[in-house]
């Protein structure tokens, strides 16, 4: 079995496992506010993250390219409060015309 | 059945489920096979996860900070359900359906219908529950098939897309000071460290921050 299909199983099991979880434990268990206030705050911090690692890096290493120009349409389209798809597109179309430049 | 609870379970189960064109195609730009992009789809079944997968071990990463990442993220959903199950109140094999599209906007439409009473917050789980199920799974069929016929992604702007995708995901919970300062940190670490560790740490270092973040109560 390769890495990807690693990926995949390993993923989706975790995935349902939290889920049923979370169906399956008494809710007392779960009301640490440090808990609960630090789990808000973990997808904010991947996601920002997850943004700065595929705009500015490739293979482990700083890249300026046609990708930061993209990005930046989508936040400008995110400002303006365009609709999710506008702002993946926009980035999408601005990023492949600079590279088919 | 509650009219404006349909409708609105409707009007989000499309919206959200286009989004798995973006997940199919980022997938397929990720390396990933239209199988593999379509049992993400179908097993794991939480969009802000599936990204993850797939964009780490696109960008090299292993499989198991791959997993890691889009695990916790994932996290929500467990608290999600611990919310949820008082209401649905199933077991055995309905529990297991509930749990699986325990997701975002099952149980925030729920939630908002909580004016209506315990009957239409439970249709509005099941009913954005599947709809986004469906919705989700056929737009990412879709997604994958398109990315898979454009051939390389950067001529598409597909590169660009992926991080984009996941902006769009943060943009909303960026709601104060904050919010912001804790993204823009989580940017920083991760680029700083890109260089230096394998591929995936960095992202899941960013999860000591948010924890950092989080230790002391905000006043």
């Amino acid at each position: 079995m390769n890495g990807l299909w690693l990926g995949v199983i390993g993923t989706s099991l975790i995935a349902f496992l939290l889920k049923f979880t979370g169906h399956s434990i008494p809710e007392k268990y779960l009301t640490n506010p440090r808990m609960l206030r630090i789990n808000t705050l973990i997808p904010i911090a991947l996601l920002s993250a997850l943004v700065g690692v595929q705009t500015l890096t490739e293979k482990g290493k700083w890249v300026i390219d046609q990708r930061l120009a993209g990005v930046a349409v989508a936040v400008i389209a995110l400002s303006l409060k365009a609709p999710y798809f506008v702002v993946v597109v926009s980035a999408a179309v601005t990023s492949a015309a600079l590279y088919r430049l | 059945m509650n009219r404006a609870t349909a409708t609105q379970s409707l009007s989000v189960s499309f919206t959200v489920g286009l989004y798995g064109t973006a997940f199919g195609a980022a997938s397929i730009a990720a390396g990933f096979s239209i199988l593999q992009t379509c049992l993400l789809s179908l097993l794991t079944f939480s969009g802000a996860s599936q990204f993850a997968i797939v964009g780490v071990m696109g960008a090299g990463g292993s499989a198991i900070s791959g997993i890691a990442t889009a695990s916790l993220l994932g996290i929500r959903n467990g608290l999600y359900g611990l919310r949820m199950a008082p209401l649905l109140k199933v077991s055995g094999l309905k529990r297991v359906v509930a749990a699986q599209v325990t997701i975002d906007e099952s149980t925030g439409v729920a939630i908002g219908q909580e004016d209506l009473g315990i009957d239409a917050m439970k249709q509005g789980f099941w009913l954005t529950g599947f709809g986004v199920y469906i919705f989700w799974n056929i737009f990412t069929l879709l997604g994958a098939l398109g990315a898979q016929a454009m051939g390389n992604p950067s001529a598409w702007g597909l590169d660009a897309a992926v991080p984009a995708a996941f902006l769009g995901l943060v943009w909303p919970r960026l709601t104060g000071k904050f919010e912001r300062v804790l993204a823009a940190s989580s940017i920083l670490l991760a680029i700083a460290l890109s260089p230096i560790i394998s591929a995936g740490l960095p992202i899941i270092a960013t999860a000591l921050l948010a924890a950092a973040f989080g230790w002391k109560e905000r006043r």
